[in-house]
């Protein structure tokens, strides 16, 4: 198997683009990240594309095609990976496992979603379908309401806060603020938060991650070829990923999402390292509590801990781990296609050092945690600069 | 949809012989045993507990005239899980392991002259 790098990245500004379309969204990151790489596309000879909805949210299936037509890099093998809000994720995966495997050299993978051409009660119901659609969603489940579930077991059972959730969106939403591409530039107060309107209980409008139209990219090749192209090649050291059931009602547990932790295990193996040696991450903060668990889950705290930790500013920049320091999904937005992309091009501005006002100092190593629909899927990765 | 309403109606779910594991919905092959398991018909009794709740502010399409709802996770007492509403109640007067039975009662409806999809809700069990 070969070693894998990222030799470019790039992604669109995130946020409510009524004024451009899902091509031209895709096009510019993508055209950004072939770019960064100082790649010809002509070079490129595969293209991963992660979008979950586009055929209910902009009634496009197809978007492979599209995306290689409108980058100029045909004819290329354009494939579309769709694994509810992890596809950016598992696309990410499958150009690395292209390029390993020695079938592909040079892979384009862009992850877009475009989803404020609809209505609100449209998107809701599109997203959905990252549940289970018969057993779930006919009974009126939304996903603010399964992640309500989990919110209100993990404070029983561990005595988390909502104000402890809260300081999540504050954290974040602090962090975007340092962010250029994120959707809101604004910091907000736990009281901001606490008295936003309820969407689920006890899961606010704060909680929640926004509605967002966006696309990230990156090029890979194999680390042996990559510092033709970069000075800062990023080598994906470890990948993992994992599936459990579509439904959160046939879960063992509601409060650990195994998949993450199964997933996490596996690149932390393939990677020889430990959540210790992780002092930057990107993980998956649809909702506030989604956060809380993936940096238990992971191993950077004990199970129940993360409400105390986060609250405590355990996970802000520069402390003991930085977590989503793009914004995360709260605070830079999440087109649930693109976020496991964009997760890879934050941590890879991060290891670079490119990342400004945000950057966080002494990492070695970047952890990237993906999660489909309620926790059906879940992708991990680990990163290493490799100059 | 007609081929759910054995389920949907009166609640009919599955048995494995082999691993005693009831299932709801239906299965066809035991996710546990795999190829070993034996899948009958198991009729669920339809009462259980709250296993955890929520109020719903913010509908999907075809649920804005139910809002705000209560959606729930009941533990049936045959094992399996499912998620539904509970009506007849206020949010108040639930917690974590309140007893509940199941209700027939229309879900929602293609539109103003489409289809009535009907199936269980949960209500109180006094």
């Amino acid at each position: 198997m070969r070693r894998v790098a990222i030799i470019g990245v790039g992604m669109s500004k995130f946020g409510e683009v009524w004024e451009r379309g899902f091509r031209e969204l895709v096009a510019e990151a993508g055209l950004r990240a072939i770019e960064d790489a100082k790649v010809q596309g002509e070079e490129i000879d595969a293209l991963f594309g992660g979008t979950m909805a586009a055929g209910r949210l902009i009634g496009q299936e197809h978007i492979a095609a599209l995306i290689a037509d409108y980058m100029g890099i045909n004819p290329t093998a354009a494939t579309r990976v769709e694994d509810a809000c992890a596809s950016g994720g598992v696309a990410l995966r499958t150009g690395m496992m292209a390029v390993a495997s020695g079938l592909h050299d040079m892979v384009v993978v862009g992850g877009v979603e475009k989803m404020t051409d609809v209505a609100v009660g449209d998107a809701t119901s599109a997203l959905g379908g990252a549940g289970d659609q018969e057993w779930e969603l006919f009974m009126g489940a939304t996903f603010p309401s399964l992640y309500a579930f989990i919110a209100q077991r993990h404070m029983k059972d561990y005595g988390t806060t909502e104000e402890q959730m809260a300081a999540v969106a504050v954290k974040n939403h602090a962090n975007a603020s340092k962010n250029k591409y994120a959707q809101y530039q604004n910091e907000i107060t736990i009281e901001q938060v606490m008295k936003s309107k309820v969407i689920a209980s006890p899961l606010k409008l704060f909680d929640c991650s926004p509605i967002t139209d966006g696309a990230a990219a990156v090029v890979l090749c194999p680390l042996d070829k990559a510092k033709k192209y970069t000075d800062t090649p990023i080598e994906i050291i470890g990948t993992g990923q994992a599936s459990d059931t579509i439904a959160l009602h046939s879960r063992e547990s509601f409060t650990t999402l195994k998949a993450t932790k199964i997933a996490a295990k596996k690149a932390y193996d393939m990677a020889k390292v430990g959540p210790k040696d992780i002092k930057v991450a990107e993980v998956h903060d649809c909702f506030t509590i989604a956060e809380l668990l993936a940096i238990e889950d992971l191993g950077f705290f004990k199970k129940g801990e993360g409400g105390k930790a986060t609250a405590n500013g355990e996970t802000a920049l520069n402390s003991k781990i930085s977590i989503n320091t793009s914004g995360g999904l709260k605070g830079c937005g999440h087109p649930v296609g693109a976020t496991g992309v964009k997760q890879a091009v934050e941590i890879a501005w991060q290891l670079r050092g490119d990342a400004g006002a945000r950057q966080v100092s002494g990492a070695e190593y970047g952890l990237t945690q993906n999660v489909g629909g309620s926790g059906a899927t879940a992708v991990v990765h680990i990163y290493k600069r490799a100059d | 949809m007609w081929r759910r309403i054995p389920e949907r109606y009166r609640m009919a779910g599955s048995l494995c012989e082999n691993c005693r594991q009831n299932f709801f919905p239906r299965r066809t092959f035991c996710p546990i045993c795999r190829r070993k398991g034996k899948i009958v018909d198991k009729q669920m009794s339809g009462k259980g507990k709250v296993f955890a709740y929520s109020l719903v502010t913010a509908p999907p399409v075809g649920y804005e005239g139910e809002i705000p709802y209560i959606l729930a996770i009941i533990e049936l007492d045959e094992g399996p899980k499912v998620t539904a509403q509970i009506v007849d109640c206020k949010c108040d007067k639930l917690e974590i392991g309140t007893k509940v039975k199941s209700a027939f009662r229309r879900i929602t409806e293609d539109g103003d002259e489409g289809i009535i999809y009907y199936g269980f809700k949960f209500k109180l069990d006094k």
